[in-house]
């Protein structure tokens, strides 16, 4: 419900910077999800927006309204914490309840939006239970559930999914996605370290490294059009084939960028190389190749594997989907 | 092997019975000599010849010393009131609040505790003086609650540095005052840390003697360890023990009930629940 600006944002610890100048338009509705590796800032600039932490230069406005030095609770956000971070001494419901009480806002209406929300995320019997009494899934639906009933204009998730476990994590993913999809229009600001939650939930991403923005743009833009090659290898699984040296130059490139699923066995190939490894996914297998790379190129095709360690194999990359980098790490566009 | 360990198990509880031994006689010793009267007091004796109440009934009925109850449960309640609120705050700001010369500042309140009783005494007399407190139970209360705070704030600051970040951020981003976190956020957490300082407070100004008998002139404010040292027997060359002893047990009672009641309320791992794991 709100659109988010950040101009020129710079955030200091002290001689450190976390945030080195940052300028993002965040649009009303949309679910942006920051993304990098740990110690990239993501964090930190969730916290800038949340207000838990102030900027040390440069302007936060929200639906244009300059909001530096506005108070978390007076920006209209909410946060669902890694940690979940619920009042252990609370019920389930008085944790919910807890930031419309302190609001002063009237009983019936807080039992509303309460009940409302807690049967959103199926987590209405649950209501007269202590913290320590639910499973790391439920809790974090709960902290879900306090962030709804405040009724946000912007939703602020800090790696909300890294404490559950694989499964969990594929179901409250898909529930999250859910949410934004129900709640129309409520802007959605993500946090993870995990690209294919990235991939699977945003609208639009934001790589960050050492407190820059390194691309913003939609999952497919940063898939098939990365600029630089920190990008490229940050955003797929499995990581993009870097290959350096002759086989680059061959192509004009200090480095070549061309991803699993863009490579074709074929005898005549440009690269010949040998099966040292494979892996097994069942719709899928991976083949890594040892084509005199430092790293053997993977290369992935459907179907159950067929092929046997220690065949030499000949690969063809897909011309129009390779990615030459220049020595500057950008691409070289044609 | 089984030897060995039968060995072990003895020594163990030998070890045990010792330090029980040690820990309690004194206490013991009093129970016995306040049943005892007359000559009895000043003959030996490990068992109770006999259960009188005689001492127990001159104490209780001595109503100057039931004044004394009186004043020390007072002057121990408000102490512990006073310090825990003004720790419970004060750590707050020292284990959250990030600001210059901090550490510098626990430094400072922790020395305040180092010096003896006795160094101050002459200080603390004079800003009684002055603060025409001489004499009422507010004396002892002020002279408590300086020397309770450092090991109050102390704790207190430890434990709240490890309460969780997130759970005040969360209260931050729900419109928390900083006062709201403290008492509806923080101290239902901080129970077992305020129960255990509390009891110690309450403990250590039930017990005081130099400030109390310093700070106070007359029968009507003694607290209860003055009263105690101050009981008179019949004349000037006898020291009444069984009285002493009976109002000893009495004084003490009241203690090991507290301990008692609160040991329940220490609950472990009150905070399970609100964090991840």
């Amino acid at each position: 419900m709100a659109k988010i600006e950040l101009n020129n944002v710079t955030k200091s610890y002290g001689a450190v910077d976390v945030i080195k100048g940052i300028d993002l338009t965040i649009e009303k509705g949309e679910f942006m999800v920051f993304v990098g590796p740990s110690g990239c800032g993501k964090s930190t600039l969730l916290r800038l927006i949340s207000g838990l932490e102030e900027i040390t230069t440069g302007d936060m406005m929200f639906d244009g309204q300059r909001v530096n030095n506005v108070v978390p609770s007076e920006r209209g956000i909410a946060m669902v914490f890694q940690s979940y971070a619920l009042y252990p001494h609370m019920k389930v419901y008085d944790n919910m309840a807890f930031g419309m009480k302190l609001a002063k806002s009237d009983k019936g209406e807080i039992d509303r939006r309460v009940r409302n929300a807690a049967k959103m995320l199926q987590i209405d019997h649950l209501l007269d239970r202590l913290p320590r009494q639910l499973s790391g899934g439920q809790r974090q639906r709960v902290a879900i559930g306090r962030a709804i009933v405040r009724d946000p204009r912007v939703f602020l998730f800090d790696e909300p999914l890294s404490n559950l476990d694989a499964a969990l994590r594929v179901q409250t993913r898909l529930e999250i996605a859910k949410l934004h999809h129900d709640m129309n229009d409520v802007t959605m600001i993500y946090v993870t370290h995990d690209q294919v939650e990235a991939m699977t939930l945003a609208d639009r991403i934001a790589v960050l490294r050492d407190g820059k923005l390194m691309q913003v743009g939609t999952p497919a833009e940063l898939y098939d059009n990365p600029n630089s090659i920190f990008v490229a290898g940050f955003i797929g699984s499995p990581k993009m084939n870097f290959i350096t040296g002759e086989k680059a130059q061959a192509e004009g490139a200090t480095t070549l960028g061309i991803r699993a699923e863009h490579i074709d066995l074929d005898e005549g190939g440009p690269w010949q190389g040998e099966v040292v490894h494979a892996e097994d996914l069942g719709s899928d297998h991976y083949l890594f190749v040892d084509i005199g790379t430092d790293e053997p190129v993977i290369v992935r095709r459907s179907g159950k594997l067929n092929v046997p360690l220690g065949t030499r194999v000949g690969l063809r990359p897909r011309p129009q989907d390779l990615h030459r980098f220049g020595p500057d790490e950008k691409p070289i566009r044609r | 092997m089984s030897n060995r360990s039968l060995l072990n198990t003895m020594g163990f509880y030998a070890l045990v019975v010792i330090i029980v031994v040690f820990a309690c006689f004194p206490f013991y010793y009093a129970i016995v000599t306040s049943f005892a009267t007359g000559t009895q007091l000043f003959q030996v004796q490990y068992w109770p010849q006999q259960l009188s109440w005689t001492n127990y009934n001159a104490v209780l009925g001595n109503s100057t010393f039931v004044r004394s109850l009186f004043n020390s449960l007072f002057i121990a309640s408000l102490t512990v009131g006073f310090s825990l609120l003004l720790a419970v705050t004060a750590s707050y700001a020292l284990a959250r609040v990030r600001f210059r010369g901090r550490g510098l500042l626990l430094m400072t309140i922790l020395a305040v505790s180092m010096f003896p009783q006795i160094a101050v005494l002459a200080g603390l007399f004079e800003l009684i003086r002055f603060l025409g407190i001489f004499n009422t139970p507010w004396a002892m209360i002020l002279s408590y609650v300086i020397f309770t705070l450092p090991f109050t704030v102390w704790v207190l600051t430890t434990f709240m540095r490890d309460l969780p970040v997130e759970i005040e951020e969360a209260a931050i981003v729900d419109g928390a005052t900083p006062w709201v976190i403290i008492s509806q956020v923080f101290l239902p957490l901080l129970w077992p840390a305020l129960v255990t300082t509390g009891l110690l407070a309450f403990i250590g100004a039930w017990n005081e003697f130099l400030f109390a008998l310093t700070f106070t002139s007359s029968e009507t404010q003694r607290t209860v360890p003055v009263a105690i040292a101050l009981l008179s027997g019949a004349s000037q060359q006898e020291i009444p023990w069984g009285p002493i002893m009976a109002a000893s047990v009495i004084v003490t009672v009241p203690l090991i009930v507290l301990v008692l009641i609160f040991q329940r309320k220490i609950v472990a791992g009150l905070t399970a629940g609100g964090v991840k794991g």
